[in-house]
């Protein structure tokens, strides 16, 4: 996507830019190309003692999952689901052999829906006897409906401009020659129009992609046929090769991953030194996600409202354009700033990101952060060689264990960061962390406080024995996480967020009951060599009878009461004085503006109301008690 | 010191700066020691503390403070540090006496020069006296020290040290020691948030171990401050105008948009993909998520686990119950254990009752070096499962051989990071917790300058807030060989298929927003690396090269009326000088383009009265001189006074233009 000039010269929002541009500038629309040949039917994996699975009950769960996560995240892009080789035929071509999934008044390729999602992670069930399954592409038929599939996903992307939306064909398949039935002049023959429907779609801007499946048994071989419909170079078909014979959970981790179309943030440019400068790309990898915004409705209609905002003058009232000019008080007095102004004092580099020097790693220290990273990986778009610099310096700062320091000009927030080369981790399931650069916000001295030396003692600060530190690593020896990772752990709120949400869309009745990942495993703490370590740790550093002596402590506080024996005695001297007067006389006879505050307050405080406000509203808040 | 005195300079008007901004009733009052003068109380009483000069009295801050610092004059006489600190405090034990409030002294110091021995008992026991004093009065001390680097560490600087860390054991004082102005500019605090507690409770190791903490910000961004939109609507009589302006929002229906609906009749939508679901707060409020407020531990882990990366927001320290000597203990050896076998734990926070999410994060270790600071816990936000994308980047291994370095390239490479050193023992440049601000500290000091001028320029980066942002050119200089390398061993080209355009507006900032397209033309000429590094220095002056296109380029800049007037004024000197210096009339064809340029631009900008008099006066002055055929030139060519049609503020007819130079030569015979 293009780089949005808005966002880099933006100024006065301290919102994080990231997030917003993403939604808005690129859009994505998606068709999900499925093969539904028996040959996605027969079970992929034979594993004991677990139920037989299909590739096409992978797919389907991978294309649910992604549209749940979509649905939170970018709920603005579109999707389209489409199976190839069934029985039934449904889209607007009338192309034997492809059938266009879609529920309810939703357009083909439109927003996910809550209830495209719950009817879709079903389909199963009833895929069989409402869309069929058949082998396509047979001997003696002249039908090619891999041909026909990416005509009828063509003509579903013709909406829209790819200028501002990226759109994508995502093709599942297990197999790798759709035309290995046929044979001789007719084979060559359609695979030709086929290669040529795909260069064309691609030609329109399309991109088409494959995350193919391989059985234990035989692996997908790319080069019986799609690496000429991709249209792949030899070095890129590494990439796609799907590894096979892993579990089942690698391969859904690795086509969910595959799904999810990386969106660029910016493109930077990286001034190493003076002659030097190299040309990135920032990419948010780590980002909190929110509940979505909230509309205002009209709570008898249920149709959205518009806000509209004025500015009004305070002084005058008059109603003014939106203002360019700003104000401090300072020494009070007004100083006046134009907004020019203020976005050149906030411009204070002339680079994007500038090259400083390098440090150990040990220098980055757990308090410098302020926000999430960035993730940054080199380009060759407009300046060739780029990406050759950066893999030397990344390799040379991973071998000698340090970071770069350099400085990032962001207009609303110029910042030093620590840019630290990130190795490439890969596991079973494909990549586990990308090799780049992570971008942390390093805070400046004014952002760093020191609440340790608040409360300093004069003396020297107790320290743990070496007895209480073999006992707490005991501890830490019991309560350990094995295989601890970050993305085992859903955010509880937003899950019953969306949760309500979704149980609201669907109209149904029963709230969702979700359960909250965080919270401790009482059933593992509760276990007998866990809690000896405890109670050893807690002898050792609390003394063995600190239970009895803090419940001793609580009761003796409790009994004292300092604060509430003094509000009591407030509230008895206030109701003893204001009985002193007849009240509701009083405001009958409007003579309450004419007692002091100090009188209308040993009212309230008697009767416990509030006693904040000026006399008005403190007269008016005992008139509104006595019924007046 | 006196190196330094600038910055010392800045770093307190900002301190001050931003007391007039944020705390207009905090109270400043200046000392100056080693000056050659003497002048406090103490002298003046009791004899003694020379060359203490108290430079302002502890008042509320007002312009008169910060006027105090703009000239810190150079003193020549060896500083005592003792006596400066007896003598301010002194000086706020005499005006607050045991009243309340925050007191603090800042000492800036090089703590190089040996001190006066005491009347009586030691050194060490004089400051012991003197931190009895300010732990009576409740004042606390901060200690900058400066030394330039290299500087040798005498017998003298040593006991100067241990005397100011004697105040810091005996918990009244924090010392820092710094070596370059940068960070000289960063070490002192200048403003002092008072620190409030995120959260005070328990952290649940399980439901019998519970250890008493305190959770308090450890970072937290200085925001730029947020100024308010001004209204220029109030009549400019009226001193007490707020100029504040009022945002009002109106919420309308989409169906009928003169309606406005009331707040009570609205209802709030949450958007689930194109569905918007309509949900009242009480309802809401029945089934959304409320965990209980409390710390709970899930865990340890190896560290390696928890990637750096993956650390979310600002961090927040534990520290165990102030006072609890038992919950000191169990965090020290809890932490201690941690460091010793690389562990950390995971928590999951919720800091308030009624919080609507809770805080998972990470536990880290805080191992104490100073005697009197209890051990602690770093806390780190960690991501969600939500929050992680999980994009695929390809393998740098994968990539194809035009994009791997070769070996001469990977040791250029090598080099480029060994040499480029910011951290060299004992000795980290650019440490974030001596750096400051840039952007803040240049937005105070533009307040402060507007505040007095209210049409000054936005001042440029100084010199040492500059060492920030770009490297230093010392440690370019030094590693020239290697810099230069780099470049030499890569090459990068600009890919000629994407427009040269585009690329230089994704490459590079143009100036400010508006005038992107209308102030920089030559960013349309200059090649990408002229972009990237533009020359700023240049506009600001009128030069020989291209007078008239430097004069118009100060007048485009128009960033404020004093560029206008500055231009005029250059333009005028410059044609004075090439008349004054012209010899048979080889400069006449420059001199006529220039009060050619000049006299349109006085006529756009509606100053005929600027051109009028330059041109009346460089008659006067010239006419019988070398150059008199000059004048004769420009009648030739129509140039002269500008006259009441061109421009309506001119006092000058058509008639009395026509007739400017014939009328003076009359006047003249």
């Amino acid at each position: 996507m293009d780089l949005d000039p808005e966002g880099i010269f933006r100024d006065d929002s301290d919102e994080d830019d990231d997030n917003v541009q993403e939604r808005e500038a690129n859009k994505e629309m998606v068709v999900y190309l499925v093969d539904a040949s028996p040959k996605m039917f027969t079970p992929a994996f034979f594993q004991a003692d677990e139920k037989q699975e299909t590739h096409f009950h992978t797919i389907v769960n991978c294309i649910t999952q992604s549209m749940k996560t979509q649905i939170i995240g970018r709920s603005y892009d579109e999707v389209a689901i489409c199976f190839f080789n069934t029985k039934a035929k449904k889209n607007l071509q009338d192309l034997a052999g492809v059938y266009v999934y879609n529920v309810g008044d939703r357009d083909p390729l439109d927003r996910p829906t809550a209830k495209l999602i719950k009817d879709f992670s079903c389909i199963e069930d009833s895929f069989m006897d409402n869309i069929g399954s058949r082998y396509g592409i047979t001997a003696g038929s002249r039908e090619n409906t891999l041909y026909n599939a990416l005509w009828v996903a063509q003509a579903l992307l013709r909406k829209g401009s790819v200028k501002t939306i990226s759109k994508r064909i995502l093709i599942f398949t297990n197999e790798d020659n759709p035309f290995g039935a046929i044979t001789g002049a007719v084979k060559t023959d359609m695979i030709r129009t086929t290669v040529q429907r795909a260069k064309d779609a691609q030609d329109l801007g399309l991109s088409i992609e494959l995350l193919p499946l391989s059985r234990p048994d035989e692996e997908f071989n790319m080069s019986l046929f799609y690496v000429d419909l991709i249209g792949l170079d030899g070095d890129e078909i590494t990439e796609y090769l799907p590894s096979a014979g892993e579990k089942l959970e690698d391969m859904t981790d690795q086509l969910r991953k595959r799904i999810m179309k990386k969106r660029r943030v910016k493109t930077l440019s990286f001034a190493i030194t003076n002659d030097v400068c190299i040309e990135v790309n920032t990419y948010a990898l780590v980002r909190p996600t929110t509940p979505g915004t909230i509309t205002w409705l009209d709570s008898l209609s249920n149709i959205p409202l518009k806000t509209e905002r004025s500015f009004i003058c305070n002084d005058t009232g008059a109603l003014l354009q939106d203002p360019q000019m700003r104000f401090q008080m300072y020494n009070d007095t007004v100083v006046k700033f134009s907004v020019r102004e203020l976005s050149e004092v906030k411009r204070v580099s002339s680079h994007h990101l500038r090259l400083l020097g390098f440090k150990p790693l040990d220098c980055l220290k757990d308090y410098h952060n302020l926000r999430p990273s960035t993730f940054i990986y080199p380009s060759d778009e407009h300046i060739f060689g780029s990406t050759r610099v950066f893999v030397a310096l990344h390799s040379s700062m991973l071998r000698l264990g340090r970071f770069a320091l350099a400085f990032y000009g962001n207009p609303t927030r110029p910042q030093l960061v620590a840019l630290v080369a990130q190795e490439e981790l890969t596991s079973s399931s494909g990549q586990v962390e990308s090799p780049g650069m992570h971008m942390i916000y390093l805070p400046y001295s004014d952002d760093i406080r020191y609440p340790e030396e608040v409360h300093l003692t004069s003396d020297d600060a107790p320290r743990a024995t070496d007895e209480q530190i073999k006992k707490a690593s005991n501890l830490l020896k019991r309560i350990d996480l094995k295989d601890f990772s970050v993305s085992h752990f859903a955010n509880p709120g937003l899950q019953r967020h969306y949760g309500i949400l979704e149980a609201l869309a669907l109209g149904e009745d029963e709230m969702p009951d979700i359960k909250d990942e965080t919270l401790p495993d009482e059933k593992g703490l509760s276990r007998p060599g866990v809690v000896k370590a405890i109670d050893e740790f807690k002898a050792s550093v609390y003394g063995e009878n600190y239970d009895q002596e803090e419940a001793e402590a609580a009761s003796a506080k409790a009994s004292r009461g300092d604060a509430a024996k003094k509000r009591k005695a407030i509230t008895d001297a206030a109701s003893l004085k204001s009985a002193a007067y007849d009240w509701a006389e009083l405001a009958d006879n409007g003579k309450l503006k004419d007692m002091t505050v100090v009188e209308l307050k040993s009212y309230l405080t008697a009767h416990d109301l509030p006693v904040s406000g000026k006399k008005e509203a403190l007269i008016s808040r005992i008139l509104t008690h006595l019924g007046k | 010191m006196h190196g330094v005195l600038q910055e010392i300079k800045n770093i307190c008007s900002i301190l001050v700066h931003k007391k007039l901004v944020y705390n207009r009733s905090d109270e400043v009052g200046i000392v100056l020691f080693g000056t050659k003068e003497t002048c406090n109380e103490l002298a003046k009483e009791l004899g003694g503390y020379k060359h203490v000069t108290v430079a302002h009295e502890i008042k509320v801050v007002d312009e008169g403070t910060s006027q105090a610092l703009q000239n810190l004059p150079a003193g020549s006489v060896p500083g005592k540090v003792l006596d400066a600190i007896v003598v301010g405090l002194d000086m706020m034990i005499r005006k607050f006496g045991n009243t309340k409030g925050k007191r603090r002294l800042c000492l800036i110091t090089s703590a190089q020069h040996s001190l006066r021995d005491p009347p009586e008992g030691t050194k060490e026991d004089q400051v012991d006296t003197i931190a009895d004093q300010m732990k009576r009065h409740d004042i606390k001390m901060e200690c900058i020290v400066f030394r330039e680097p290299g500087v040798h560490h005498g017998a003298v600087m040593e006991e100067n040290d241990r005397l100011l860390y004697q105040f810091r054991n005996r918990s009244v004082a924090k010392v820092v020691q710094v070596d370059s102005p940068t960070s000289l500019l960063g070490a002192l605090k200048t403003r002092n948030v008072l620190p409030v507690t995120v959260f005070r409770g328990d952290l649940e190791v399980s439901s019998n171990l519970r250890i008493k903490v305190w959770v308090y910000k450890k970072t937290a961004e200085e925001k730029f401050p947020t100024l308010k939109k001004y209204s220029d609507k109030a009549p400019p009589s009226d001193k007490f105008a707020s100029h504040e302006v009022k945002v009002d929002y109106e919420y309308k229906s989409i169906v009928e948009p003169d309606k406005v609906v009331p707040p009570d009749q609205r209802i709030k939508g949450y958007l689930y993909g194109p569905q918007v679901v309509p949900i009242s707060s009480a309802e809401w409020e029945a089934v959304k998520f409320k965990p209980e407020k409390g710390v709970k531990l899930l865990g340890f882990t190896d560290r390696s686990s928890i990637l750096r990366h993956h650390f979310m927001k600002d961090v927040c320290l534990f520290i165990p119950e102030p006072g609890n000597t038992k919950a000191t203990l169990a965090v020290s050896a809890i932490a201690r254990a941690m460091h010793q076998m690389n562990k950390v734990a995971i928590v999951r926070c919720v800091w308030r009752q009624g919080q609507g999410n809770v805080a998972f994060g990470v536990l880290t270790p805080n191992i104490s070096s100073v005697n009197n600071v209890q051990d602690s816990f770093y806390f780190n936000v960690l991501p969600f499962a939500e929050d992680i994308r999980e994009f695929q980047f390809r393998s740098f291994s994968s990539l194809p051989l035009s994009s791997q370095p070769t070996e001469e390239q990977q040791e250029a490479a090598d080099n480029l990071v060994k040499m480029l050193d910011l951290a060299p023992p004992e000795r980290e440049i650019l440490k974030p917790e001596f750096t400051p601000n840039p952007m803040l500290e240049r937005f105070y000091s533009y307040l402060d300058l507007k505040a007095k001028q209210p049409d000054a320029n936005v001042p440029p980066l100084e010199r040492c807030l500059k060492r920030i942002t770009e490297p230093d050119p010392d440690i370019i200089d030094q590693q020239t060989p290697f810099i230069q390398n780099l470049g030499k061993a890569f090459e990068l080209k600009e890919n000629p298929k994407k427009k040269k355009g585009r690329t230089q507006d994704r490459l590079a900032y143009t100036a400010g927003d508006q005038s992107k397209s209308a102030a920089e033309p030559s960013v349309e000429k200059d090649g990408i690396l002229a972009v990237l590094y533009p020359p700023t220095e240049n506009i600001g002056e009128i030069r020989d090269l291209n007078p008239v296109q430097d004069f118009e380029a100060m007048l485009a800049k128009r960033s404020s009326s004093t560029w206008v007037q500055k231009a005029f004024e250059e333009m005028q000197k410059y044609t004075t000088a090439l008349l004054e210096n012209s010899r048979d009339g080889d400069n006449y064809h420059k001199a006529l383009e220039c009060f050619a340029a000049l006299r349109k631009a006085c006529i756009i900008e509606q100053e005929p009265d600027e051109f009028n008099q330059f041109l009346t006066k460089t008659y006067e002055r010239l006419k019988n001189g070398d150059v008199a055929n000059f004048f004769q030139l420009l009648s030739s060519k129509n140039i002269s006074l500008i006259s009441k049609e061109e421009a309506p503020d001119s006092d000058v007819t058509e008639e009395m233009a026509r007739s400017f130079y014939l009328k003076q030569e009359a006047a003249s015979q």
